[in-house]
């Protein structure tokens, strides 16, 4: 069950877990010692994504994939597939479908290296009463936890980024951090992003999470196959964020959700296709998008493809 | 120039020299200094996991600090619109106390912010030319550069005049009377950025109210001036300097100007968002009443507000804003009444509900709270030192002499 930790750790202040913090904080702020220097040095001046050129991009998906080896003792490929021309991701969800189980919620975890100590999802499905007031989002239940989904007296939403096209947290950041790709996807920097957080606050959907703590996932856990802009390993102190599956959908698959929905609740496609699902289904269905009255344009439509 | 660099630090030896009292006061200042220091230190190792800030609260006690000191720095150099419109002597003299405090307040605010940071490394990549900064479409970006700017025009403000009173000299209007000059909409603007900052969010409708930046202005009127008038008693009565009363009570005067329009504008709000009731009332529902029985806000709201209105009164009749017990009564109550209002206050309810609905109470850890003393305790050192450089050169006990004009 998906439940934020609250621990309330306090502070230890004996002499040597004092000293100990003072070293490694001193080692964090100054001087690196042994090997690491060198790769400590090039990740503090590697330059801003969009200003290295593709022999510079080579060099730090290079350094990274040596540094993630050390880190977990697996290969791991970090990849840097660009957006196909002449395609925008759009994604749909069938409300009247959608059984609460969050299957998605888990099978992102599973692609997208996620921390699981503290845990980390992209995806929060919101359960609501029927017939209940659940526009406003206010009566929503994320902690839900009965024997069986569906239950007969409710209804389930999930939500997760729901890559605007007006996107607030790109407008926030203040160290162009996070951008949105010619794919629409919204995509994090997590060597850029100095963890001030105020995309969190800019985002009308909680969708941004923030690494409190170093991310805690064992090596057996990893996918190894990532993508520099999505799923490769993060730092303690960035943001993160649904990217679509961007390591999977610009290779032509699904995002892992749609692959683990287990009713077909969810759809995915190119917008800029009319022969595409996606468009098949805005073009058919009873469409909504969430808080539209913010004008933020997100391309995540939720659909209700028959009536219950 | 190396005259100038030498007499520098021979008024710089000034912080080392002291009575009991002096070393004893830095020394607790210290220990405060050194355990903030320690948490953050944990912190840094650990993460911000260390804090009670979670995804649905994301900042807390250090951006509330943070926000409240904004105020400070700008309405401590905001006494200068009455000293010079006016040519209010008694405050004019002490302008350069405000300055001081100006550039101890700004200096806190970056600590805070730094502290807030998940890759404080980082930090240059906000810089522009060298970094990406977003600039001018995030609004933190604006208050980067509206705060380093006001931390400069008051560093040279400041400096520039100890510069000439070290060497007994007037200083000179047509140098200094442009940046006076600028000072004032640069104070204005470095609190009326830090509102847009959360007032420009559409995600948060607590924020996104248009009375935001006139509130923070007005309640920066009040705690500012506060924080004032307790260090102008201090100063008079630890040093040779002479503050006249007069322009103490001027400033309760403006004071009580200040939290008339403070409280106005709060009820302009409570009604707006009360007798409506629309669902982005939530927030200010949580705030004084709470919401699904979490109420964690409500008792520092209610006493913050009673508070307020405890001096506002004592400052408006002239009877208790001109007796010292009841002036500094009133100075403390605003100080903590505008430091619940204008900090955890404004920042938390902003997160809650959550985008989601979720209610998350936020309440900081021990380590959150030695982090917040730290920094406070670094910045009364930093006023205090600053005072023990400049009190000297302002009362005329220290004096360079110069050659041929030059120094």
């Amino acid at each position: 069950m998906r439940k934020i930790t609250k621990k309330r750790d306090g502070i230890h202040l004996d002499r040597r877990s004092f000293l100990k913090g003072a070293a490694l904080g001193l080692a964090a702020t100054a001087l690196p010692l042994k090997k690491a220097e060198a790769s400590f040095w090039e990740s503090f001046f590697q330059k801003h994504f969009k200003e290295m050129n593709d022999a510079e991009i080579k060099q730090v998906l290079g350094r990274l994939e040596q540094e993630y080896e050390e880190k977990y003792k697996i290969a791991i490929k970090v990849g840097n597939e660009k957006a196909i021309p002449g395609v925008l991701f759009g994604y749909g969800l069938d409300l009247s479908r959608c059984i609460g189980c969050r299957r998605c919620e888990y099978a992102c975890v599973d692609e997208n290296n996620q921390s699981k100590d503290p845990q980390i999802h992209w995806i929060s499905v919101l359960r609501f009463k029927k017939g209940e007031k659940w526009v406003d989002l206010e009566n929503s239940e994320k902690y839900y936890n009965p024997e069986l989904v569906p239950e007969p007296e409710y209804f389930y939403m999930p939500v997760q980024c729901q890559q605007c096209e007006d996107p607030p947290c790109v407008r926030a950041c203040p160290t162009q951090a996070t951008w949105k790709e010619p794919d629409g996807i919204v995509v994090v920097d997590y060597n850029w992003c100095i963890g001030c957080r105020y995309c969190m606050a800019a985002c009308p959907y909680g969708a941004r999470h923030f690494n409190w703590a170093e991310p805690g996932r064992k090596s057996e856990e990893i996918n190894p196959k990532t993508h520099y802009l999505g799923n490769r390993p993060r730092y303690k102190g960035v943001v993160e964020k649904c990217t679509f599956c961007i390591q999977r959908t610009r290779n032509g698959r699904y995002p892992a959700c749609v692959e683990a929905c287990p009713v077909g609740a969810r759809k995915f496609g190119n917008l800029l296709d009319p022969d595409s699902e996606i468009r098949y289904a805005i073009e058919h269905k009873r469409v909504f998008r969430l808080k539209e009255d913010l004008n933020t344009n997100p391309k995540f439509y939720y659909f209700f493809a028959y009536g219950v | 120039m190396g005259n100038l660099i030498r007499n520098f630090f021979i008024a710089l030896r000034q912080i080392f020299i002291g009575n009991r009292a002096y070393y004893l006061w830095v020394a607790f200042l210290s220990f405060f200094i050194f355990l903030g220091f320690s948490a953050y230190l944990d912190q840094l190792n650990r993460g911000l996991i260390t804090t009670a800030m979670r995804d649905q609260v994301s900042w807390g006690l250090f951006i509330s600090n943070f926000t409240f000191l904004v105020g400070v720095a700008a309405a401590a150099v905001l006494l200068v619109v009455p000293a010079y419109l006016y040519n209010f002597k008694p405050i004019k003299e002490i302008v350069l106390f405000g300055e001081l405090l100006a550039i101890t307040a700004i200096t806190m605010c970056i600590l805070f912010i730094m502290v807030d940071m998940g890759q404080p490394l980082r930090v240059w990549h906000i810089l522009p030319f060298i970094g990406a900064m977003h600039f001018p479409a995030s609004l933190l970006a604006w208050d980067v550069v509206v705060l380093n700017g006001y931390l400069a025009i008051n560093s040279i403000i400041a400096f520039y005049v100890l510069y000439r009173l070290s060497i007994g000299k007037e200083y000179s209007m047509s140098v200094i009377g442009p940046l006076i000059i600028l000072s004032i909409p640069w104070a204005v603007s470095i609190h009326t950025v830090t509102a847009f900052l959360y007032n420009g969010l559409s995600a948060r409708p607590f924020w996104n109210a248009s009375i935001l930046a006139p509130r923070f202005l007005a309640s920066a009127f009040c705690s500012g001036p506060a924080i004032m008038l307790i260090l102008f008693q201090i100063i008079r009565k630890r040093s040779d300097v002479d503050i006249d009363n007069k322009a103490i009570f001027k400033i309760a005067e403006l004071i009580a100007y200040a939290m008339a329009i403070n409280l106005f504008l709060l009820g302009a709000e409570a009604f707006k968002e009360f007798y409506s009731g629309g669902v982005d009332s939530y927030s200010i529902q949580y705030l004084y009443f709470g919401l699904h029985g979490k109420t964690s806000l409500v008792p520092w709201m209610w006493a913050a507000t009673i508070m307020n209105t405890t001096a506002f009164f004592l400052f408006l009749f002239p009877k208790t804003r001109e007796n010292f017990t009841t002036l500094n009564l009133g100075c403390v109550l605003i100080i903590m009444g505008v430091y619940i209002e204008k900090g955890m206050g404004l920042v938390v309810p902003g997160f809650v509900p959550d985008a989601l609905g979720e209610i998350y109470e936020y309440s900081p850890t021990k380590s959150e709270i030695l982090v917040t003393m730290g920094i406070w305790a670094a910045g009364a050192l930093l006023y205090t030192l600053l005072l023990k450089f400049a009190v000297p050169i302002y009362t005329g006990k220290l004096r360079f002499e110069t050659t041929a004009g030059k120094a």
